[in-house]
């Protein structure tokens, strides 16, 4: 096997264990299918875009929930609200289902529980961030060796 | 001739029933995207322009009638001189909601033929009503997909082309059932298919636009507002459930 089957073989492995691992959902797959050469950056933009919201939104979520004269659930829940809309449109399926966890504990008007949601919703994002770092890496790599990126389905 | 916009040819160039000139950039489909998600707005306008459309894309409802020439400011009605030919909405958004820019296009006689869909994380049957009745198109739950675009582009261009009726009625039927027949099916947590991800009111007979009074285009037969029971999406799941 050369290099560039070696690369795309890994690369096929890494994406299937990601979608077995709930960490991306078919939304993810669509995402994908829509860059071109027209828009061969898409992907790479838009998760960018989606991490800046959820340092954003994250940060919003924290202020909120430590406020001592009385936590603004509303407040809170709109965050997790926003988080919850961008990570599905981008197929982050664990940070989107951690979000629905959260929308609850909002709900409840509890605070350690929201406390504990938003320690889950950063692990996940931060997880996430790692495992789509090295799946651009591993593009990268095909490319740089002259081969094309797998479709995976 | 009532104004359509960019979609007044195709009226037109309906002999034979499919004349599509060779090149449309000239007629290509103008679509104003209102999404107050920095990341929504990304995703739309690929799915947007990947299906051969036009896009200009806004982050709130004000920004959209500004864009339209609607706002409050002027106090005329302007012209479609942008010619816009579809509005596509989120429906949660601060400050104006998308319901509420629907109602504001469908209020404008120059703009009320725009055909506006509304786009939603929330798979709320009320919601959903709400809008039909109040002349949306069609209403898409999020996440968008390829599919779901270039379905509401085929069917708003569709709709101006006269003759085709049974055949978009029999389609529009079968995109409703399926649709809500999955919605059953998601009841279950996930790993699940994808719940409806769009819903079209149910056919009229003539696909004529909106008249000034503007009957709702669902299956309630009351006009007035209908009760649980008698909504359109409702009394369509009622349906298959039997």
């Amino acid at each position: 096997m050369n290099i560039v089957n070696q690369l795309q073989r890994q690369f096929i492995d890494f994406s299937t264990s990601l979608h077995r691992e709930g960490f991306v959902d078919d939304q993810f797959t669509q995402l994908q299918k829509l860059q071109d050469e027209n828009s061969p950056d898409f992907v790479v933009e838009v998760v960018s875009l989606f991490f800046e919201d959820c340092e954003k939104l994250i940060n919003n979520m924290a202020r909120a929930l430590e406020q001592t004269q009385g936590v603004d659930f509303k407040q809170v829940d709109a965050s997790v609200h926003q988080l919850k809309g961008s990570s599905s449109s981008i197929g982050a399926m664990r940070v989107k289902n951690a979000c629905i966890a959260f929308r609850s504990f909002c709900e409840a008007q509890n605070r350690e529980g929201c406390l504990r949601c938003l320690q889950q919703v950063t692990h996940e994002y931060s997880l996430l961030k790692n495992k789509l770092q090295t799946l651009f890496t591993l593009e990268q790599q095909i490319l740089a060796a002259g081969g094309s990126i797998p479709v995976v389905d | 001739m009532a104004m359509n916009g960019g979609v007044t040819w195709r009226r037109t160039e309906k002999i034979d029933g499919f004349n599509f000139s060779p090149t449309d950039t000239a007629e290509e489909v103008h679509v104003l995207a209102v999404d107050d998600s920095l990341v929504d707005r990304k995703v739309i306008e690929r799915l947007l322009r990947i299906s051969s459309c036009k896009v200009t894309a806004v982050d709130s409802g004000i920004r959209a009638l500004q864009f339209l020439g609607l706002d409050e400011e002027k106090n005329n009605d302007g012209f479609n001189d942008l010619k816009v030919d579809l509005i596509i909405t989120d429906y949660c958004m601060p400050g104006m909601t998308g319901y509420e820019l629907l109602k504001k296009v469908k209020e404008s006689s120059v703009f009320r033929e725009i055909p506006v869909v509304i786009m939603s994380s929330e798979n709320v049957l009320a919601r959903i009503d709400r809008c039909l009745e109040e002349g949306a198109e069609a209403f898409i739950v999020k996440p968008v997909k390829l599919s779901d675009v270039k379905r509401i582009k085929d069917y708003t261009t569709r709709e101006f082309r006269a003759g085709e009726g049974e055949e978009k009625e029999r389609s529009r039927k079968g995109i409703n059932k399926r649709k809500l027949r999955d919605s059953f099916d998601d009841l279950s947590p996930s790993p699940s298919p994808s719940p409806p991800s769009i819903l079209f009111p149910s056919p009229s007979p003539s696909p004529t636009p909106p008249q000034s009074q503007s009957p709702s285009p669902s299956l309630a037969s009351a006009p007035s507002s209908p009760s649980p029971l008698d909504s359109p999406t409702r009394r369509l799941k009622m349906t298959i459930s039997e």
